[in-house]
């Protein structure tokens, strides 16, 4: 091994530290965490986790978050596919300003519409439904799909346009059964992208939920204020909120650049 | 080569009806109450411009203001050369590459929240390993629950813990664009270490560290939640960013009027940066 490879090695480790340390402490019991210091759990239990799995009020929270954002996923990639396509392909009155107005919403800062959106999805009667969140979401979530797609649309030469037109395909078919499959990773990982911001997202979520679409991040919080140190269950829900996101990673390893980098790179 | 259709509006529209109900109406509702007096009842007065006036002068607003202009500029000061580090020092190819990159990616898909509630079980006195280890094997008193010095070197750890990795991995997508000819004729060349950095594999970085600089700079300034559940602002008012400042006048407070202005500004600071964003990016794609 060379050692410049140390330096990885020990940014890794300075990354995995707390994450371990989340995990030893979802297995601890209570009196554990609070009695003293240890490494490892010393009672290794699963009491945390059977807590979560069996109370309606935490494993609800998973279910809304899940729920929401799937519909935020769905959402945002289907109406942004077409948008992308028209911005790789063609000049249209105003088309760069669209572009880069979408990229402002992406940018916004979620404190500054907090207000707002409480008022204006209560109005509109949507205050605590799961399509509340979901549309809310799309406020950054769509931006980043166009910006995503459009960079992988952009690598495909516009001559398979001409080439399918040509052999007599309406737009309808070519898009559905040669455009697609051809940028299916690029379609994967702006799924995958929206999946997560809306999956880590709690500021929005919180504001417009009360109870029957609380997500996960809000009941946690709720649970650290009011319950005090139950901190091993704390710790196993944060634990079960890392899981989706470790196991998808996988499949998107070499696009984690380019989609956090906007499609970009 | 883009061929001009105007028909083309009709794929965006959809598009811009969701964006446009997200945003317009809500910064609608931000602009109306920021030159208006509400005493409750639904009545509302004219007030101009006094509440950009009086955020503007207000102290507490410089104070969140310069607490957040020093965390960006600390975290993107310690971030962008380690992220850079980290990126050259990675292999290039082979079975450790994944690895990496997966391991590396992963606090970046972690909930906010837990990224905060973590970071507080790990750095609890006496229960938290770096607590436990601060305190009770080198000596150091260290609880930031108390203080402010500690408060303000956890949240900027914490970030540089959340988030190097997106300086890394972008970093090493530019590296990795670089064919191997180049180093092999700076080999040939007698280039050092250094001549190959600065002339080879600093400007094939300069877009990657472009996009990467500014999307810190933008997410960092928009930070509320991590830092939030760290350390809720305090102790005191002492790590109180713009963001956790502002939800505490609009949702603690409800001062609608001055929350209002105070989003405006700070909107407008991020419209400013996103522009820079855009200009540099379009720049890059007619090169």
């Amino acid at each position: 091994m060379r050692p410049r490879y140390l330096i990885p090695f020990f940014y890794i480790l300075f990354l995995m530290l707390p994450i371990y340390w989340l995990v030893a402490m979802s297995f601890k019991t209570t009196n554990e965490i609070l009695g003293g210091f240890s490494l490892f759990p010393q009672r290794f239990t699963l009491e945390n986790y059977r807590e979560i799995f069996t109370n309606p009020t935490w494993y609800w929270g998973y279910i809304n978050s899940i729920i929401y954002v799937s519909l935020n996923t769905v959402i945002s990639v289907a109406v942004a596919l077409p948008a992308a396509y028209a911005f790789s392909r063609y000049r249209f009155l105003g088309d760069k300003h669209l572009f880069f107005w979408l990229l402002t919403n992406r940018m916004a800062p979620a404190a500054v519409f907090a207000l707002p959106f409480f008022q204006l999805y209560s109005a509109i009667g949507l205050f605590d439904t799961h399509i509340a969140v979901a549309l809310a979401h799309c406020l950054f979530n769509i931006p980043l799909a166009v910006w995503i797609l459009e960079g992988f649309m952009s690598g495909v030469p516009k001559e398979l346009d001409e080439t399918a037109y040509v052999d007599g395909y309406s737009f309808p078919r070519f898009f559905t059964s040669i455009f697609l499959p051809t940028i299916k990773a690029g379609v994967g990982v702006a799924a995958f992208f929206c999946f997560m911001f809306s999956w880590v997202e709690l500021l929005l979520a919180k504001t417009l939920t009360a109870v029957e679409a609380k997500p996960i991040a809000a009941t946690m919080t709720r649970t650290a204020s009011s319950a005090g140190y139950e901190l091993g269950l704390l710790a196993a829900a944060g634990t079960l909120t890392i899981i989706p996101g470790a196991i998808v990673i996988y499949f998107v390893r070499n696009y984690i650049a380019k989609g956090f980098a906007l499609g970009r790179v | 080569m883009k061929t001009e259709n105007q028909k083309a509006w009709f794929f965006v529209l959809p598009v811009l009806i969701l964006v446009a109900f997200n945003a317009l109406v809500p910064l609608m509702t931000v602009v109306n109450y920021s030159v208006q007096e509400t005493f409750g009842n639904n009545q509302f007065f004219w007030e101009g411009l006094g509440w950009f006036e009086q955020i503007l002068r207000s102290e507490r607003f410089h104070a969140s203001l310069g607490r957040q202009f020093f965390f960006t500029f600390m975290i993107l000061i310690i971030e962008v050369p380690l992220g850079i580090a980290i990126a050259l020092a990675m292999p290039r190819r082979g079975f450790w590459v994944p690895v990496c990159l997966v391991l590396m990616a992963l606090p970046m898909l972690i909930p906010w929240n837990v990224v905060g509630s973590m970071w507080n079980i790990f750095t609890l006195p006496r229960i938290g390993l770096l607590g436990y280890f601060l305190n009770d094997v080198l000596g150091i008193h260290y609880d930031m629950t108390q203080q402010p010095v500690a408060a303000w070197i956890t949240i900027i750890v914490m970030d540089v813990w959340h988030w190097t990795s997106l300086v890394v991995l972008l970093c090493y997508a530019g590296l990795v664009s670089i064919p191997d000819a180049y180093y092999q004729a700076a080999k040939i060349d007698g280039a050092s270490n250094w001549k190959v950095f600065r002339y080879i594999q600093l400007p094939k970085m300069k877009t990657v560290l472009t996009i990467a600089i500014l999307l810190r700079f933008m997410d960092s300034f928009n930070i509320y939640t991590e830092p939030f559940v760290l350390t809720g602002g305090g102790p005191g008012n002492s790590t109180t960013l713009l963001s956790i400042d502002l939800v505490k006048i609009a949702l603690g407070q409800f001062d609608l009027g001055p929350a209002a202005a105070m989003s405006l500004i700070y909107f407008a600071i991020t419209l400013f940066v996103s522009w820079l964003f855009y200009t540099l990016m379009t720049k890059d794609d007619q090169e």
